[in-house]
């Protein structure tokens, strides 16, 4: 196996570090090289898949189908597996990935190690509820463990790759009956109307687009998606595009913004509409434009994604008249309705609301990030880890009050720190200490 | 329609998109190379991608021997046949230089072994009239340069020969493409720096898929490195031997 230098970056782009990095292609070559955290396609945003000046490891190329069980729906694969491949591989078989995040890139090492969650997060809860079973290269050799690994299991699900490189993973598949998402999209006029319709929303997956800049009576207007697995037929994807060079700064200035974000909302006809999308289109709608961060530019740009509990929701909507009023977000924002349902010791559901917005990385924009990760913690709320790289270690600490149980089992897993990242070195999380806010 | 492909060169970093491509399409696939073990692994992850029926048959380019079950097998199967040849190898051009016994095994490898297996294999399809071989060159073979003559001369030999085998089998109703890569983000390329327009393997499958799709005869992966070639040829030899590209 081979190393070799270079500098990557989370998605976001704002973050980036230098490291050495192999790229195995088989369980012996990780389980004989040095003990590295690791990495899969880095669309964690900010620094959860660096390791600056250290080894790491890519797990890319770990992407077999080691066993699928076409009556259980049991499927066990390589944690370098990406989440469309197994949509593209098992959706016509008639399996599902129970959870599938907002981009089909993630591999199911990274989905395993953030517990990521879906549109259907409501109903099936994270990631790591589907998870039967992990093989973890912990210690020089690789232990398979289950649910019943009861301390170990709640430290691995979430919990940011440090109890082990995880080669691969056991799912349960959701049975689906068709391979098409019935979708349909409302117009949604403001922020009352907006959590209403989340929470009246009896929809498998449902999802709620706001218009980050639309302020006054016009706060949290969007688009309500609502959608199902359906049977039929669509025309074949066109070839998805790249995004060749860094945009221009200019591409995200405010005017141009505003324009698109009507165009967006307009789009949508004010009774609304039932249309048929292929899944990659519903699931992963910005999948298409390959390296659609580069639309950012060469400073990159941070996600700010927190939940808050079900009745602080009042709390979310000044931060988001904050984010609105302050002219430094970007188009669309998100907004979802989160059920209780986590894994790990650091995952981050919670019954609750849950926003995540872009911001172009400009002057100011990581000021009123940290005022808002600030009012998250107020509100009794949290950051999620996949999408940080400005929190403070002690706002986290509070944040994931689970967070000994998690540190117990890592220091076990990895006593010599070999698999510490840039974000547990930023946030302190491997040592239990007071330090200095 | 489902069509049965034999692999030569199996778990090529390279190759392993496009088998992917092969499986999820629902075609029948006989997987041959060394690393037997690792075959085995292979044909369970294309099984549960959709293949129907995956095979593994032991092949070594530098044993003809090993040629002739597979060549049996093939005879045996129902439907259309085709056939990838992703085998090759290439040492580093001063590694040769150091020690001249090496060039019979790229030669082997890259051009004697296939040569002669396709050679076994073209009457079979010849008199079924239908299917498809591809056959893995390298812009390598398009100039020998100092960087890596001897692998380019034993491309350059293989692609002359698929020419020919194009031409011949054409008559047949049996289609012949030449695939030409440049460098492939593969293990035998991570840590060697960076190289000019480098593709993903995923790249390379797309591309041959797109090339069978329109029944190409060349098809370079990139694309780009069509014109470059093209310019690298046209460069008078004078001028040639005294550049370092």
């Amino acid at each position: 196996m081979h190393w070799k230098t270079d500098k990557v970056t989370g998605w976001g782009r704002a973050l980036a570090a230098t490291g050495n990095i192999a790229r195995p292609e088989t369980e012996a070559e990780i389980i004989s090289a040095p003990s590295a955290p690791a990495a899969g396609n880095r669309r964690s945003y900010g620094d959860a898949p660096l390791n600056g000046g250290g080894q790491s490891l890519d797990m890319t190329r770990m992407d077999n189908i080691l066993s699928f069980d076409r009556e259980t729906g049991l499927a066990h694969v390589g944690a370098g597996m990406t989440i469309a491949a197994m949509a593209r591989v098992f959706v016509p078989q008639g399996w599902i990935p129970a959870v599938m995040p907002g981009t089909g890139f993630a591999t199911v090492g990274g989905a395993i190690g953030m517990d990521v969650h879906g549109k259907n997060h409501h109903g099936a809860g994270s990631f790591g509820q589907h998870v039967s079973a992990i093989h973890l290269a912990t210690g020089g050799a690789v232990r398979r463990i289950t649910p019943e690994d009861a301390l170990l299991w709640r430290a691995t699900i979430g919990g940011l790759g440090q109890t082990g490189v995880i080669i691969s993973a056991e799912l349960q598949l959701a049975r689906c009956k068709g391979s098409v998402m019935v979708v349909t999209e409302r117009r949604v006029e403001n922020w009352a109307e907006h959590l209403a319709m989340l929470d009246a929303s009896p929809a498998t997956y449902c999802v709620g687009w706001i218009d980050a800049t639309a302020t006054g009576p016009n706060l949290g207007r969007g688009i309500l998606e609502e959608a199902e697995v359906g049977r039929g037929l669509i025309p074949k994807a066109k070839a998805t595009k790249a995004v060749p060079f860094d945009a221009p700064h200019l591409a995200l200035s405010a005017p141009i913004v505003k324009v698109f974000n009507a165009a967006y909302y307009h789009r949508i006809p004010a009774h609304g509409r039932t249309v048929v999308r292929s899944m990659d289109s519903f699931f992963f709608p910005l999948d298409a434009i390959h390296d659609w961060n580069r639309l950012y530019g060469k400073r990159g740009f941070h996600q700010f994604q927190c939940v808050v509990p079900t009745d602080r929701a009042d709390g979310l909507r000044q931060m988001l008249a904050t984010i609105s009023s302050s002219g430094l977000a970007s188009p669309l924002a998100v907004l979802k309705r989160m059920g209780a349902g986590r894994a790990g010791f650091l995952s981050f559901p919670m019954e609750g609301y849950t926003l995540a917005v872009d911001f172009p990385n400009r002057d100011g924009a990581a000021d009123l990030i940290r005022q808002l990760i600030g009012q998250t913690q107020d509100l009794g709320g949290r950051i999620y880890l996949a999408k940080d790289s400005l929190a403070a270690g002690p706002q986290i600490k509070s944040m994931y009050p689970e967070w000994p149980d998690w540190l117990a089992q890592v220091t076990a897993a990895d006593p010599d720190h070999h698999l510490e990242t840039d974000m547990t070195r930023r946030l302190d999380l491997r040592h239990n200490r007071n330090s200095q806010t | 329609m489902t069509e049965t492909w034999i692999i030569l060169g199996a778990t090529s970093g390279m190759a392993r998109p496009f088998i992917r491509s092969l499986a999820e399409a629902g075609h029948g696939i006989i997987l041959c190379g060394r690393k037997t073990d690792e075959m085995s692994a292979q044909a369970t992850d294309l099984e549960a991608r959709g293949a129907s029926g995956v095979a593994v048959m032991r092949l070594d380019m530098r044993d003809p021997a090993s040629f002739d079950p597979i060549i049996e097998r093939a005879k045996s199967t129902v439907g259309t046949l085709c056939c990838a040849v992703f085998v090759g190898s290439m040492p580093d051009q001063g590694a040769i230089d150091a020690d001249a016994s090496l060039v019979d095994g790229v030669i082997a490898d890259s051009l004697t072994g296939p040569t002669r297996f396709l050679t076994l294999l073209a009457p079979v399809l010849a008199a079924r009239g239908n299917g498809t071989i591809v056959g893995i060159g390298s812009v390598a073979g398009d100039r020998g340069r100092l960087g890596n003559y001897v692998y380019g001369a034993a491309k350059a030999g293989f692609a002359a020969y698929l020419s020919g085998l194009r031409n011949k089998l054409g008559r047949s109703g049996v289609h012949v493409m030449t695939v030409k890569p440049g460098p492939v983000d593969t293990p035998m390329t991570w840590g060697l720096g960076k190289m000019p327009f480098m593709i993903s393997p995923d790249q390379v499958s797309a591309d041959i898929n797109a090339g069978l799709r329109k029944k190409r005869n060349v098809v370079y992966t990139a694309k780009i490195w069509r014109p470059i070639m093209f310019v690298i040829r046209s460069i008078p030899e004078p001028i040639f031997k005294k550049m370092s590209i």
